[in-house]
C-alpha cells in the first residue's frame, strides 16, 4: 500500500512533506541553529542572512530558529488530535452499530445533531471553561472530528453491511465477529484514513486560528499560530513577514489534505482496479475555517 | 415533502435543544463557582455569596436554565456580568456586521468556486485545469488570519484601495464606508472557501461531463458546452448546494477570526472578548445564536435541496 501511496505525485508530495515535519520536529528537540525565544533588540527584522537563515521578528528572534522549535507545536496538536478523534470515532461507531437498536437510533440522531457543531465553537465553548491552552485545542478538535468520522462511518459501514459479499458470507455461515473483522472492519478503514488525515489538517488550522485569538499555545510555546498574531502586529511596516509561519502551515495542511486523497485513490479497489482517474468521487477538504 | 419537512424541523428543534443542554451544562457544571470567577480572586466569600444570590446561580441548575430557554423565547437573554448591559440587543447589533459579512463572503465564494470549478473539470486534460487545480487546493489549506493578512498586505498596505480596518462607528448608516470594511474580510473567507466549492463543483462537473444523458445531449447534435449548460449543470448545482450547508458553518465561524483580524464589531469578535472575561450568561447565548444559525442554515439548505432534486420528489410521492 505504500508502494502505491508514493506512485502518486500528490502521495509522494504528503510523505515527503509529512515525514520532514516529523524529523524536524525530532531534530528540533536537540538543536535549532539559535535559541528560538532568545530576543536581541540589536537585531530586529535583520534580512536573512547566515547567521539568521530567514531573518529575524520585532524582537530580534531567529525565526527560522522559531520555525523550527514550532514545528514540534504542529506535530503534537494534529497527531493529539489524531488519537482523541480515533477513540472517539470508533467508540461512537461501535455503538452505533453493534447495540441495541434503540440506542442505535438514539446515537444517530445524536451524531445528525452534533456533527453540526463547528469545530471552533466547541474550542471556544471549552476555552470559556478551562482556560485557553493546547490541550482545548486537541480535545476540541478530536471531539468534533470523531462525531464526523462516526458520521461518515455510519453510511459505509451500512452499505458494506448490505453488501453481496457480507450476505454471502452470512449466508455461508460466518459468524458477527467474523463477518466485523474480516469484511466490515478492513473495507472501511480506507474511509477511516482519510477521515482521520482531514482530522489532523482540521487540528493545524484550528490551532493557527485560536492561538491567533489568543486562546491556543500560551507564550512560552513555540507555536505558528501564535508566530501569525505576533507579526499581525507590523502588518503595515512589515506586511510580508508573515509569509514562513502562513506557508509553513498552508504546507502541512495540503500535505495532510493530499495524504487522505491519495491513501482513497491507493487503497480504493475500485479506483485501482478500473476508473484510474478518481472521477466521480468528492474532494476531501479540512471542515473548518480556522 | 410533508413527512420529510416535519422530521427534518423536529431535528432541527433536538438539535436547538441539545446545543443549548450541552452549552448551559459546559458552562455552568464544569467550571466550579461563575460567581468566584465575576467576583475576582480578592472577594470575600460573603461577597460571593452576595454576588451568586444576585445572579440566580443559587438556585437549581434546571431552573436557571428553564430561565434562561424562557427569556430566549420572550427575546430576553439577560444580563452581562460584567458589563450589566442587556444582552439580546448587544447580539442583534453586532448580527448586523456578522450577517452581511457572512452572505457578502458566500457570495465570493460562488462567484469564485463555481465558475472556475466547472472550468477546471472542462480543461481537465490540459494545463489549464492542472493550474486551478492547483491552486485550489493551495488555497483551501491557507489559514484564514494569513490570507486575510496578505490581502491587507496588497490592497490595503501597498495599493491603498481598501480600508486596512475596523467598521464605521455610525455602522450601516454611512452604507458607502460599512460595504467597503467588509470587502477585504469577505474576500478572505471567501477566497478560501471558495477553493473548497471549487474543488467540490469540480469533482460534481468531472462526474456530469461522462454522464449518459450529458453524453446524448451531445451525440444529437448539441455542442459538448451546450450539453453541459443545458443538462449537466442542473445536477452540478444541486451537489454545490448539499455542500453548502456545511460551507456556510464555515463561513459564520471563519467570521469569528476576521472580525478579530479585521476589527469588525460582529458577534464573533464580542465572543472572543466575553470568552477572555469569562462572562457566563453572554458567552452561552452567543454560542447559542451561532449554533442555530449554524442549524437554520442546514435546515434551510436541507429543505431546498430536496425540493428542487426531481429524484427526492419521485422517491417521495
Amino acid at each position: 500500500m505504500i508502494r502505491r501511496l508514493v506512485a502518486r505525485p500528490t502521495g509522494l508530495f504528503a510523505v515527503v512533506v509529512l515525514g520532514l515535519l516529523v524529523v524536524l520536529a525530532a531534530v528540533s528537540l536537540v538543536w535549532t541553529p539559535q535559541d528560538p525565544f532568545r530576543a536581541d533588540p540589536f537585531h530586529q527584522w535583520a534580512s536573512p542572512s547566515p547567521a539568521h537563515w530567514f531573518g529575524t521578528d520585532a524582537a530580534g528572534r531567529d525565526i527560522a530558529s522559531y520555525l523550527l522549535a514550532g514545528t514540534r507545536t504542529t506535530v503534537l496538536v494534529a497527531v493529539g488530535s489524531g488519537v482523541i478523534a480515533s477513540v472517539v470515532g470508533i467508540v461512537l461507531t461501535a455503538v452505533g452499530s453493534l447495540t441495541a437498536r434503540w440506542v442505535r437510533e438514539g446515537t444517530a440522531v445524536l451524531l445528525d445533531v452534533l456533527v453540526a457543531f463547528p469545530t471552533l465553537l466547541t474550542a471556544m465553548l471549552l476555552t470559556a471553561v478551562a482556560g485557553g491552552s493546547l490541550g482545548v485545542v486537541v480535545v476540541s478538535v478530536g471531539l468534533s472530528s470523531g462525531v464526523t468520522i462516526a458520521r461518515v462511518a455510519r453510511g459505509e459501514i451500512r452499505r458494506i453491511a448490505r453488501s453481496d459479499y457480507v450476505t454471502a458470507a452470512r449466508a455461508s455461515g460466518v459468524g458477527g465477529s467474523g463477518v466485523l473483522f474480516r469484511h466490515l472492519v478492513p473495507n472501511a478503514a480506507p474511509l477511516f484514513t482519510v477521515q482521520l488525515s482531514l482530522a489532523m489538517a482540521t487540528a493545524v488550522l484550528a490551532e493557527a486560528g485560536l492561538s491567533y485569538l489568543g486562546y491556543g499555545a500560551g507564550s512560552d510555546t513555540a507555536s505558528w499560530g501564535s508566530m501569525l498574531a505576533d507579526l499581525q502586529t507590523y502588518i503595515g511596516v512589515h506586511p510580508w513577514s508573515a509569509t514562513w509561519p502562513g506557508a509553513a502551515i498552508a504546507l502541512v495542511v495540503a500535505a495532510l489534505s493530499l495524504l487522505g486523497d491519495a491513501v482513497r485513490d491507493a487503497t480504493d479497489p475500485r479506483l485501482t482496479t478500473g476508473d484510474r482517474t478518481g472521477r466521480n468521487r468528492a474532494p476531501a477538504g479540512p471542515g473548518v475555517t480556522a | 415533502m410533508t413527512r420529510f419537512l416535519i422530521g427534518r424541523a423536529l431535528l432541527l428543534v433536538v438539535g436547538l435543544l441539545v446545543a443549548s443542554v450541552i452549552i448551559f451544562a459546559t458552562l455552568r457544571v464544569l467550571p466550579g463557582d461563575v460567581a468566584q470567577v465575576v467576583a475576582g480572586t480578592q472577594s470575600t466569600p460573603a461577597q460571593v455569596a452576595q454576588l451568586r444570590e444576585q445572579l440566580g446561580l443559587d438556585r437549581p441548575p434546571v431552573a436557571q436554565y428553564l430561565d434562561w430557554i424562557g427569556g430566549l423565547l420572550r427575546g430576553d437573554l439577560g444580563r452581562s456580568l460584567v458589563t450589566d448591559g442587556r444582552v439580546a440587543p448587544e447580539i442583534a447589533q453586532k448580527l448586523s456586521v456578522t450577517l452581511p459579512l457572512a452572505a457578502m463572503s458566500l457570495a465570493a465564494a460562488l462567484v469564485t468556486g463555481v465558475p472556475l470549478g466547472v472550468l477546471a473539470a472542462v480543461l481537465r486534460k490540459r494545463a489549464g485545469g492542472a493550474v486551478i487545480g492547483f491552486v485550489a487546493q493551495a488555497v483551501a489549506a491557507v489559514p484564514v488570519v494569513w490570507a486575510g493578512m496578505l490581502l491587507i498586505a496588497l490592497f490595503a498596505v501597498t495599493l491603498h484601495w481598501l480600508p486596512a480596518q475596523g467598521f464605521p462607528l455610525d455602522g450601516w448608516d454611512e452604507p458607502g464606508r460599512a460595504f467597503a470594511a467588509l470587502v477585504l474580510p469577505a474576500l478572505t473567507i471567501g477566497a478560501v472557501e471558495g477553493a473548497v466549492i471549487l474543488r467540490f463543483t469540480r469533482s460534481a462537473t468531472l462526474g456530469v461531463l461522462d454522464a449518459d444523458h450529458v453524453r446524448t445531449a451531445a451525440a444529437i447534435g448539441l455542442t459538448r458546452t451546450q450539453a453541459l449548460l443545458r443538462h449537466g449543470l442542473p445536477s452540478v448545482a444541486l451537489t454545490v448546494l448539499a455542500v453548502l450547508g456545511v460551507q456556510i458553518a464555515g463561513l459564520l465561524v471563519g467570521a469569528v477570526v476576521v472580525e478579530q483580524l479585521f476589527s469588525l464589531p460582529g458577534v464573533g469578535r464580542m465572543l472572543v472578548t466575553d470568552v477572555g472575561r469569562r462572562d457566563v450568561t453572554k458567552v452561552q447565548s452567543e454560542l447559542l445564536v451561532l449554533t442555530g444559525l449554524v442549524l437554520l442554515v442546514g435546515f434551510a439548505v436541507d429543505v431546498v435541496h430536496r425540493a428542487l432534486d426531481p429524484r427526492q420528489r419521485e422517491v417521495a410521492a
